[in-house]
């Protein structure tokens, strides 16, 4: 079932959640939302789910307007952030809720109902859990349930909203790989929401970044971190650090920069800022440098250096055993190489995320 | 408060806590305890014979079939009442919504009897629609109409109040989560969020129960207080007192009590499957 969102948009009370949302999700296609927190994600899938509603734009599944068909109609599959069983009724009742509540007519028997949570148990792993209730359940499992009590209906579109947000780092990595092989084997269109960067690229097809009610970009991994298409984007994946430089026919130039290492860019004459990750930025010992190296920390793999000009105060990250690590202790001076970066035209702003409509929304490259 | 207080400080004994839980003990058990048992010790002071007969006079038995009906009929409407303010209080946003909160709370402030004369002035012989209801033979003052209404503005609140922080805490995750499922409103409403309030529904309806079957000051100005027709049994207890029917008065009292004392047994088992 492709899923095709046009134009949608959407406000409470006078605030804008939604801006413009343009998507179009491909039949059993696997979509991370992924966006900082107030974005408009869990707005965009409950509109999708039809708990609540546009003020303007379109949604087209599998070419029917699913706008004016009821919730109850669409046989999607959510799954809430915090599970939402039903405390009342046991793991298996909670499973087979979706196929006792369909009217007399199409509802299978009770032996085809227990049948199929028994298949739907064993399938989760969780075979020996079907009589207790949610509240016996740890957040792993109570998440299995969750999405047993969501696939039962065998939803065409799948809609996961943080379904990994209450759990531990271990219990999360075992659960995406578990939910890959749900959605491979259910062959369903599943669209999920994360918070987590790792989490997003490693699960899905493609990735889409929210930011303030706008799609900022839809790709995957290294397309998302080496071409970043805003400043939000770069920051939102981990660029830090905003160095004001000016561009130069194409080359990126400022004191005490090695942009050797930097791609020319076809982008106008004239200020430019420079988004870098901690870790791109090589430190090069220089008794002139421009930046002095006031702190120095290590986690034992990692040496982070924090670094000042004066004006601006940023760190960077290193392997504490590279060549270049050596002899950098705090009052040395250094200048810096990126490895990598992206530039975006104009002055840097000062308040990071709260101006990124300054800069033009798409990056040009060569 | 300050007393309160002191008994934190340190170097303070245990004293205080143990001064403090022995007064309430005593306070309780002259205020609570020395009445209830009062009742009882003055209703079968005649013996069990005299007992019986107080308590199977018509007048007295009509009473408790007043009061028990009104009961019966007050209780379901409330509770129907209670479950559709809070739902839709705890569920939508809609213009009205605080005040509707507000007007469920006025029946808690406002004394009964002020309730009481409302009614009257509206619904009585020189009523605003008195002269209508006349035309029409209808007859709401002193008859069980005007009763059932006093008490059902009186029991108002009970049921909305205990529902609606429950369903507030609760949020609405899991009906749109059923609604997803395909359940369609009814089945959303009995088969999740029934089974979620049941228990804050039953104690609602408890405490409902207990205010319909004691309701005094309101009831006495609509029921105009007539002998074997309007008089609940709170009312006919007050008149056998009048009456220096002491002994009567104490034994119809003790029927209210048991009520009473029963009411409290099933809160209390309420509140503990909580
Ligand atoms: N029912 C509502 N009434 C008013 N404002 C709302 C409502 N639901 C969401 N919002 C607002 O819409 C914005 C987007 O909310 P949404 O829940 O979609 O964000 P999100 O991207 O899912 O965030 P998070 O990652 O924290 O879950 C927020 O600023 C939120 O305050
Ligand atoms: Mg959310």
């Amino acid at each position: 079932m492709s899923i095709v969102i046009e134009h949608m948009t959407k406000s409470f009370d006078g605030t804008s959640v939604l801006r413009g949302i343009d998507l179009t999700i491909e039949s059993g296609e696997l979509v991370a939302l992924l966006g900082p927190s107030g974005s408009g994600k869990t707005t965009l899938l409950k509109i999708i789910a039809g708990l609540d509603w546009p003020d303007a734009g379109g949604l087209r599944v599998h070419g029917a307007d699913w706008l004016h068909l009821a919730a109850q109609d669409r046989r999607i599959g959510f799954v809430f952030q915090h599970y939402a069983l039903f405390p009342h009724m046991t793991v298996r009742d909670n499973i087979a809720f979706g196929l006792t509540v369909r009217p007399r007519a199409e509802r299978p028997g009770k032996a085809v109902i227990a049948a199929k949570v028994n298949q739907l148990l064993e399938f989760l792993q969780i075979g020996h859990l079907g009589d207790r209730y949610p509240t016996q359940l740890s957040g792993g499992q109570r998440q299995r349930v969750a999405l047993g009590r969501a696939l039962a209906i065998e939803p065409t579109v799948l809609l996961l909203d943080e379904p990994f947000g209450a759990l531990d780092a271990a219990v999360r990595r075992d659960l995406r790989a578990w939910l890959r092989e749900v959605h491979d084997e259910t062959g369903s269109t599943t669209i999920f929401v994360t918070h987590d960067q790792e989490e997003a690229f490693e699960l899905a097809d493609r990735v889409v970044v929210m930011g303030e009610g706008r799609i900022e970009q839809i790709g995957n991994a290294d397309q998302i971190h080496d071409h970043p298409a805003s400043p939000f984007v770069a920051r939102f994946m981990g660029a830090t650090i905003e160095l004001p430089v000016m561009l130069n026919a194409g080359r990126t130039e400022a004191q005490g920069l090695d942009a050797s290492r930097l791609q020319r860019r076809a982008l106008p004459d004239g200020p430019g800022t420079l988004f870098l990750r901690p870790a791109d930025v090589t430190p090069l010992a220089d008794p002139s440098g421009r930046w002095q190296i006031v702190r120095r920390t290590s986690n034992g793999a990692l040496l982070r250096l924090e670094l000042t000009d004066g004006a601006q105060h940023f760190g960077i990250d290193l392997p504490r055993r590279a060549p270049e690590a050596q002899g950098l202790s705090p009052g040395a001076r250094v200048n810096l190489r990126p490895e990598a970066g992206t530039i975006f035209p104009g002055p840097r702003t000062s308040q990071p995320t709260a101006a990124t409509t300054e800069f033009p929304r798409k990056e040009k490259s060569l | 408060m300050s007393t309160l207080a002191l008994s934190h400080a340190p170097g303070q004994s245990r004293r205080m806590p143990q001064l403090l839980i022995g007064l309430a003990f005593v306070l309780t058990a002259i205020f609570v305890v020395a009445p209830l048992a009062f009742i009882f010790w003055r209703a079968f002071a005649g013996g069990w014979a005299v007992y019986l007969a107080n308590i199977t006079d018509p007048l007295v038995l009509h009473a408790i079939w007043l009061t028990t009906l009104v009961a019966v009929i007050v209780v379901p409407v409330n509770v129907a009442f209670g479950i559709a303010a809070a739902w839709a209080i705890a569920r939508f946003r809609f213009p009205g919504r605080k005040l509707l909160m507000v007007l469920i709370e006025i029946p808690f402030s406002i004394s009964p009897i002020i309730a009481g004369i409302c009614y009257l002035l509206l619904y009585g012989r020189q009523g605003l629609l008195g002269p209508w209801l006349a035309a029409h033979d209808l007859k709401i003052m002193f008859a069980l109409p005007g009763i059932l209404l006093v008490t059902m503005f009186v029991t108002a609140p009970f049921v909305a109040r205990e529902v609606l922080p429950l369903m507030q805490a609760q949020g609405s995750e899991q009906e749109q989560a059923a609604v997803t499922l395909g359940a369609r409103g009814w089945q959303v409403f009995s088969r999740v969020t029934l089974p979620n309030i049941r228990w804050a529904l039953l104690y609602g309806a408890v405490l409902c129960t207990a205010r319909a079957v004691g309701e005094f000051g309101g009831v006495s100005v609509v029921s105009g207080s007539i002998r074997g027709q309007t008089n609940t049994l709170p009312l006919q207890i007050e008149l056998m007192f009048n009456d220096l029917n002491t002994t009567g008065a104490f034994a119809a009292a003790s029927t209210l009590t048991v009520i009473a004392l029963v009411v409290l047994v099933i809160k209390a088992v309420l509140e503990s499957r909580r």
